[in-house]
């Protein structure tokens, strides 16, 4: 069996790529930019890791798929660490992973705006989400909230589906 | 540990505890009260969204409480505050134990709880305290979230139909009474304050004021008065009955097993 020793630095992060958000299979852990940083220090592997929504019920899972993969590889030393003193946004998404995810179906988040802007924008955000299917601008917001915390539902008006936005956040 | 009295000096952990859990048992309480709408609500799309938002809530007092514990350092766990305290020891805002309502009212309390809430981790985002700013930032996000659903509901219903702009207009009316103890400020407030580490709420009140009011006048509603009489003392763990019934609920079946687990 391996030990913890063989693994550097380098394929902990390889074998974090293998974790998957369970609600969008398409995006892994190191996408998503919940997986922060990874320590290999006298044998013992640390992962820290920063939690996506508040109340997304899907990080406990993930925090499980991350050490059972751990564990399947081997490595009994670990530890996961979730930390607050980051705060996650969409921004972390990479334009790779982006383009994945409007594959899926899901159009994906654009850059977040600053806070200042908030309060102007209450009263009608300029912001166009293009449908992910056929790339029309003509679509309209159904509801901020969708199946998930981190999708809202939007209509496109062109080829008259339903679809999910993820939430710049 | 009990809420600070005047007779004895506070330490900075028991006010950081203390803080803490005020700020958790009102998204709790509220939490638990939207949580109420699911397979309620009026239509598919609000159902999930209240849901969404009832999580949120849960979340940041999750965390909240979690942070909590490790202040006041005494091995407990998140879930001993959440189940194994009475009514007396929560410290949450009355307007977050108030039945759910009908539609009206529950948007009525979100939006004045959303706002109040957005303008609140504004000044919390900068507390010197790198876990719970950290914790304010995320929550503030969604926070954001929360105030543009509930305003635009608002507007909706109030520039809506007779019925609707009736029912909202009431439950504005209604709830009027609760927003006063929203600002009030006591000794844990300003001694965490001086150490940057709690916001002062009186200090926006009036930003507050401008928003809602601008805000119920777009949605052709009537204003009530500031100024009429408010109810106080949640923060020294006077509630009304609905409280005590909520908890019935929530802790019953943690309290009959105790020990229980899902595994």
């Amino acid at each position: 069996m391996a030990t913890t020793a063989t693994y550097n630095k380098e394929e902990i992060w390889d074998l974090l790529s293998e974790v998957k958000d369970p609600e969008i299979p398409v995006l892994s852990i190191i996408d998503l930019g919940i997986a922060r940083e990874v320590t290999v220090s006298n044998g013992k592997v640390v992962v820290r890791i920063t939690p996506t929504y508040s109340g997304c019920p899907a990080m406990k899972a993930i925090e499980q798929e991350i050490e059972k993969t751990l564990k399947v590889n081997g490595i009994q030393n670990f530890e996961v660490n979730k930390d607050f003193s980051e705060t996650w946004t969409t921004d972390w998404m990479s334009d790779e992973a982006k383009k994945r995810l409007k594959e899926y179906g899901i159009a994906p988040p654009g850059k977040t705006e600053k806070d200042d802007d908030f309060l102007k924008n209450l009263k009608g955000s300029s912001r166009v989400i293009p449908c992910p299917y056929c790339d029309s601008t003509n679509t309209e917001l159904q509801s901020e909230f969708g199946s998930t915390a981190c999708k809202s539902q939007y209509y496109c008006h062109d080829c008259d589906e339903p679809f999910e936005h993820f939430k710049c956040i | 540990m009990s809420t600070a009295t005047k007779s004895k000096e506070l330490t900075k952990q028991e006010a950081l505890f203390e803080y803490l859990v005020r700020l958790a048992d009102d998204r709790l309480i509220l939490g638990h009260r939207l949580s109420e709408w699911c397979g309620h609500g009026p239509i598919l799309e609000e159902d999930i969204a209240l849901a969404n938002i009832a999580l949120d809530y849960i979340g940041h007092a999750a965390n909240l409480y979690e942070y909590a514990v490790e202040v006041e350092g005494e091995g407990r766990h998140r879930d001993d505050l959440v189940y194994f305290r009475n009514d007396v020891e929560y410290k949450n805002l009355k307007i977050t134990e108030l039945p759910r309502g009908d539609f009206g009212f529950t948007i009525a309390r979100q939006f004045l709880f959303s706002s109040y809430s957005y303008y609140l981790y504004q000044l919390l985002s900068d507390v010197k305290d790198e876990q719970f700013r950290g914790m304010v930032e995320k929550h503030f996000k969604e926070v954001k979230y929360h105030l543009r659903h509930s305003r635009e509901w608002v507007l909706r219903l109030g520039d809506g139909t007779e019925e609707s702009h009736k029912r909202i207009q009431d439950a504005f009316n209604d709830i009027w009474t609760y927003i006063g103890e929203l600002f009030h400020q006591d000794e844990v407030d300003e001694f965490l304050q001086d150490k940057n580490l709690a916001a002062n709420t009186a200090s926006f009140k009036s930003d507050w004021k401008d928003l809602v009011s601008d805000t119920l006048e777009e949605a052709t509603l009537d204003v009530p008065d500031f100024d009429q009489f408010m109810v106080e003392g949640s923060r020294q763990g006077l509630h009304t009955e609905h409280l005590g019934h909520l908890l019935a609920e929530m802790q019953h079946l943690r309290r009959s097993y105790p020990d229980g687990n899902w595994q």
